[in-house]
């Protein structure tokens, strides 16, 4: 008897007791059923998450002998920091050596400067849709929906063609210029500005307080868990995002963890363990943005939605 | 908002809104929209009837590239398989999100909070990530799937998902909603959660059953959410790029087995970036917009959304 299917035939067993216990008013054994459903589904949600921590910290014999973590008494021989120190061994590249480090730098800069750059445009954006009417304002939006049905993949090689004749390729700019300010954002702002009471705005007009000083200092401050929650999108949008570095960059050291990492796989094939631990590591920085600001991404993601 | 604000403000307090501040707002938007979407988008007209060598060498050739695209049986399966993954993983995506939601709805307080991230958190990890991960969850012998099914069924240690064309698209299938299935869950929970309870306690109170108030009641309330999240699956998987390519980039065949894991946007990007026609692959990109607006118009159609 192999411990899932214990683990399986104790839960039922636990059920059916309970259900033939509690006959008449069967809500002990619904409400167990319930749970046990809940813990196994996220048991299968959270296990390739467990099983890569495990991976990570793991020899290569020990990956294919055990299935998490080995027993207590073999941790010695078999648990190490092997594959993290094979992972940022210095690598040589056209243009000279590299540690992992670099990657992991150029992805938070890029993220971090994505982020603060977004933020600041879109929310511009979604200000003057929410709080002014102007000529053209209806026009705008109609467009700005209509560009967010395109698929993005329409715009890979002219853009790439573009890029090289303004000589872009291998810059930076290439990948921050171009979503600057974007129509999702500006939605996403626009949405949660509408919220924000007129009269506020109308006070401090009257008060003399400049356009920009009403959109920083009194319109930013309400719409606090927007700012919150776009922050995380753009953040780990550009943290994951492959297509972009992967055509538009060249250069090695320029290079972001998910383009190297998958590298990586075609070029060290055996090496599980070493790619392994770079996508452990480099998961991690998403996993604490996330779970710090998961109340706020999770209600407003649903804000995009139709009302149900 | 307070009653006040509805109020129109008297005419000579009020101060000059200025006409020029909302277009100052959304100046970075338009600016970036027309050198990074107006003008590759006109590009990609132009470009679709280029043969290309790169950005530097162009020749005309019509309609050449179309007809190539419609010929290329390789385009064909492409084709075929991004419609397989669409109609097959929206068909399963769909009743495996609504019913993560059914089943968190019906708990209550902390713990739901709890499940609800453990359903959410693969969302946030990017498909590189993801893919890598899966290529070594879904390995044979050792591989985190096989060693479960082997506990609990006593077979499938030795399945080679990814090396077997097959198994490629149950397995790219899987791994998708592993990924997604917590985020279209969100959707459906807040749906859930703004269903009329007065309605079900009637319903209940007239002797109605569980499976018709669900059927009644609250699947009728969440349908407009139903249809969104229909939507974007089907958009979403139209785009299925990266998932596909980080999972096969450890085995001997890129694509697949017979090109069991080719799909239009690995197409496009195949024809950009190994072959360098960037003709070829706005012509693609053309071919799958085109797709991707008949089928959500369809879609729109079919289920009336455009009445909701």
């Amino acid at each position: 008897m192999n411990p899932v299917r214990l683990t399986l035939l104790a839960a039922a067993a636990v059920a059916a007791i309970l259900y033939a216990a509690d006959r008449r008013r069967p809500r002990l054994a619904g409400r167990y059923a319930r749970l046990m459903v809940l813990v196994f589904l996220a048991a299968a949600f959270l296990a390739p998450f467990a099983w890569i921590t495990c991976a990570a910290f793991k020899d290569r014999r020990a990956l294919m002998e055990y299935t998490f973590l080995p027993p207590l008494s073999a941790w010695r021989e078999t648990i190490n920091l092997g594959n993290f120190r094979k992972l940022f061994e210095p690598r040589t590249s056209l243009q000279g050596t590299i540690v992992f480090w670099q990657y992991l730098l150029n992805s938070l800069f890029l993220s971090s400067a994505a982020t603060v750059i977004q933020v600041f445009f879109c929310s511009l954006g979604g200000y003057a849709l929410a709080k002014f009417r102007f000529p053209g304002r209806r026009t705008l939006m109609l467009f700005m929906a209509g560009s967010l049905m395109l698929p993005s993949m329409l715009f890979l090689a002219p853009t790439y063609d573009m890029l090289v004749h303004i000589g872009w390729i291998d810059s930076y700019a290439a990948l921050l210029v171009p979503s600057a300010a974007n129509a999702f954002g500006i939605f996403l702002f626009r949405q949660a500005m509408l919220s924000v009471p007129n009269s506020l705005i109308e006070a401090a007009r009257v008060d003399g307080a400049s356009e920009f000083h009403i959109y920083s200092r009194i319109v930013m401050p309400l719409v606090q868990p927007m700012t919150a929650a776009f922050c995380l999108i753009v953040f780990m949008g550009q943290w994951n995002t492959f297509l972009g570095p992967q055509v538009f960059i060249q250069s090695d050291y320029k290079l972001t963890v998910p383009i190297i990492l998958s590298q990586y796989v075609s070029q060290f094939q055996e090496e599980y363990g070493m790619f392994l631990a770079g996508t452990f590591l480099s998961i991690l920085p998403i996993a604490a943005l996330f779970l710090t600001l998961q109340k706020e991404f999770i209600s407003e993601l649903t804000t995009s939605a139709p009302r149900g | 908002m307070r009653a006040a604000d509805n109020l129109p403000v008297p005419r000579r307090r009020r101060s000059p809104t200025p006409r020029w501040a909302p277009y100052l707002f959304v100046a970075p938007y338009i600016a970036v929209t027309l050198a990074f979407f107006a003008y590759p988008f006109a590009h990609a007209i132009e470009l679709a009837f280029y043969q290309t060598a790169g950005p530097n060498a162009r020749v005309w050739v019509g309609m050449g590239n179309f007809r190539y695209i419609l010929s290329d049986p390789d385009f064909r399966t492409a084709l075929y398989n991004t419609a397989v993954f669409s109609v097959a993983g929206t068909a399963i995506m769909l009743p495996a999100s609504l019913g993560l939601a059914l089943v968190l709805n019906s708990g209550r307080g902390r713990a739901r909070a709890w499940f609800r991230l453990f359903f959410f958190s693969p969302s946030v990890v990017g498909q590189i990530f993801v893919g890598i991960i899966f290529a070594v969850v879904l390995a044979p012998d050792y591989g985190l799937l096989n060693r479960f099914l082997q506990a609990l069924v006593g077979w499938g240690l030795e399945t080679r998902w990814l090396e077997n064309s097959a198994t490629v698209m149950p397995a790219i299938i899987i791994t998708n909603l592993w990924l997604y299935a917590g985020f279209n869950m969100i959707y459906f929970l807040a749906a859930l959660q703004n269903v009329d309870q007065n309605l079900i306690e009637a319903a209940r109170i007239d002797g109605a059953g569980r499976w018709r108030v669900f059927r009644h009641i609250t699947l009728p309330a969440i349908r407009p959410v139903a249809i969104f999240v229909l939507l974007i699956s089907t958009i979403g998987s139209f785009q299925l790029f990266e998932l596909p390519y980080a999972l096969m980039r450890g085995t001997t065949s890129p694509n697949g087995p017979n090109n069991s894991a080719l799909f239009i946007v690995g197409y496009l990007y195949d024809a950009a970036y190994s072959i360098g026609d960037l003709g070829l692959a706005s012509a693609v990109g053309w071919v799958l917009a085109l797709i991707m607006l008949t089928v959500s118009l369809i879609q729109i159609r079919l289920t009336g959304a455009s009445n909701d």
